[in-house]
């Protein structure tokens, strides 16, 4: 070994790591040689950016657990504490419940991606697997998150979301009792509510986006257009339609995080409670076990579930219809008979399809916040029935429209 | 013949370790099931002074954590319970919701007053107490009104047709020490 070597300069020590750990392997293959297609539009941005609004979850949810008090006496007013007396308290706070409505919107968005392009057809199914598995997931992380700052809608919705075992056959009232830890939600309940929200499931989040990765990594990423970048060219050819990730679509995504940082900064410093949407107003006041407020106004991203509750007069049927509607998403892949993928060469029959699905989804999710009328729930019946006939429906009118041709390469012409 | 004998000894391997982690999972999983405390509660009693309650008003007490309605019913509300049955999906109370000594058109003991479990049967919040005829809207009998997934009951809390709530509200054990005082959790010395 010469001098030259053993001095400490940078490069010797990570020529040193690297010849006992693959980092320079890891880099090549995930950043600087994972290839992409070159026309990827904003849509693409929203994986990135879940990610992202992933970490900042992690972060702020650690520092409340510095302040937050898992008990029925002490949960409550730590919170009020946290937001009063600690400093940058409140933002901590904020940036976590804005958060956590940033990260269904961003999913929302990115889910809405893969739909308009065929994201989900073969190859890609796992990926889409993985996806859905990854919403459920978070879907019980908001609803475990929920319950802690032990305000009247937290209390509540627990009780009821927690009931939903009572109708399971035989064992459901042991269950319901189990998971509590008691007759009704109570003291126990918010403490393993806690251990679970801030270390169990996300550590499930973790192991799911890594999967979820590896298979997008394994199959490579679709495009706008929908088709195999290298179906027609030689792999001589590769870099004239796709790029590395790293540098071309980091800077890009990069971009997109500066513009999306603006916009959840002006909600975090000017209207984190967004009128009631992101923070409620019955969850200002304590839990109180014996008093169901009068209206209740579930949180934004839970809201749909509990519509399907309220609009169904059947209690077993309302929560397999739930169920239904969570789960329905896992056999996309395969009732989706197009031999095209993206919507921009499908016939008139997917496209309005989707249009009709996407209107039914989010005038569901924004009724269901609002006080039901015996007109309104009528309505949400009809866009529950939209939900499914979309899903339904789609191994016929994919299989009999008539598409577009499709072009011969991703760069058109 | 050795591929063979590795063969079964992977399959024997693979059970037992996954038998072993079935078994070792057990304390995680008990250790959630409420404490003997928690428990204890179930048998618990407590005595209530209804000297102050006028009749057509309810009170709420608290019993194994769970909200006990009271309430003390008019002439009035008790008459309107028989004309009510073409509303009602169980109006005989056949559902084991109530002891056998609630099991009648008031479901009570003393039918002035009326006492139940006050957690809704579709998924557990408690009821609004609406006792005026019409207050909730043009056809309603008076009764209670669940805010969070809109089920129904009346002035018994036997469940009205067409809502959520697949069964009436539960009754709770009890008996009555005098004409003002009812201890819930025990049953009374019929004989």
């Amino acid at each position: 070994m010469s001098s030259a070597d053993k001095n400490l300069t940078p490069k010797n020590i990570i020529n040193w790591i690297s010849e006992r750990f693959p980092i320079n392997e890891y880099i090549h293959q995930h950043l600087t040689h994972y290839y992409l297609p070159k026309n990827l539009n904003f849509w693409y941005f929203f994986g990135s950016l879940s990610l992202f609004t992933f970490f900042l979850q992690i972060l702020s949810g650690i520092w409340l657990t510095l302040f937050y008090t898992p008990t029925p006496e002490g949960a409550f007013t730590s919170i009020e504490m946290m937001m009063r007396d600690i400093p940058y308290g409140w933002l901590f706070r904020y940036l976590h419940s804005t958060g956590a409505s940033a990260f269904f919107l961003i999913i929302y968005a990115h889910i809405f991606r893969s739909l308009l392009y065929g994201s989900y057809k073969k190859p890609r199914e796992l990926v889409w697997l993985l996806g859905v598995c990854l919403y459920i997931i978070l879907l019980l992380e908001a609803f475990l998150g929920y319950l802690l700052p032990w305000g009247q809608t937290s209390y509540w919705a627990s009780q009821i979301g927690t009931s939903l075992l009572d109708s399971i056959p035989k064992i459901g009232p042991m269950l319901m009792v189990w998971i509590r830890g008691n007759n009704i939600v109570s003291g126990e309940t918010l403490h393993r509510f806690f251990a679970f929200h801030v270390i169990a499931i996300p550590l499930i989040l973790v192991f799911l986006i890594r999967l979820h990765l590896t298979a997008l990594h394994k199959v490579g990423c679709n495009n706008p257009e929908g088709i195999s970048v290298l179906a027609k060219q030689n792999l001589h050819n590769k870099t004239l339609y796709k790029v590395p990730f790293h540098p071309y679509y980091s800077v890009k995504e990069f971009h997109a995080l500066l513009i999306f940082l603006l916009i959840f900064s002006i909600i975090v410093f000017f209207v984190p409670e967004m009128h009631g949407y992101f923070l409620e107003a019955n969850n200002f006041i304590p839990a109180n076990p014996l008093f169901t407020p009068s209206h209740i106004e579930p949180i934004w991203y839970l809201a749909p579930l509990y519509g399907v509750l309220c609009v169904i007069p059947n209690k077993s049927l309302g929560i397999l219809i739930m169920l239904g509607v969570i789960c329905m998403p896992f056999v996309l892949p395969w009732l989706d008979r197009s031999p095209v993928r993206s919507m921009r060469y499908r016939g008139y029959y997917s496209r309005c399809a989707l249009a009709i699905f996407i209107l039914s989804f989010g005038l569901f999710n924004y009724m269901s916040t609002t006080i039901l009328t015996p007109n309104k729930i009528f309505l949400l019946q009809i866009l529950l029935l939209n939900y499914f006939l979309f899903f339904l429906f789609m191994p016929f009118y994919t299989k009999y429209e008539k598409n577009k041709p499709l072009p011969k390469s991703i760069c058109g012409k | 013949m050795e591929e063979d004998r590795r063969h079964l000894l992977a399959i024997i391997i693979t059970i037992m370790a996954g038998f072993g982690i079935a078994k070792s999972s057990i304390p995680f999983l008990v250790s959630l099931q409420p404490t003997t405390e928690t428990l204890a509660q179930a048998t618990d009693s407590m005595e209530v002074d209804l000297t102050h309650l006028a009749p057509g008003e309810s009170m709420v007490v608290t019993w194994q954590n769970k909200p006990i309605w009271i309430i003390r019913r008019t002439q009035a509300m008790l008459d309107n319970l028989s004309n009510i049955h073409s509303l009602l999906r169980d109006p005989d109370s056949s559902t084991e919701q109530q002891p056998f000594y609630a099991r009648n058109e008031y479901r009570s003991l003393n039918p002035e007053y009326l006492i139940l479990i006050g957690l809704c049967t579709h998924l557990g919040c408690s009821p609004k107490f609406k006792p005026i005829p019409g207050e909730l809207n043009s056809k309603w009998p008076g009764g209670l009104y669940c805010p969070c997934h809109g089920s129904k009951f009346d002035l018994a809390g036997r469940v009205m047709k067409g809502v959520p709530a697949p069964i009436n509200l539960k009754i709770p054990p009890y008996r009555f020490i005098n004409m003002h005082t009812v201890v819930i959790g025990e049953n009374p010395n019929l004989v």
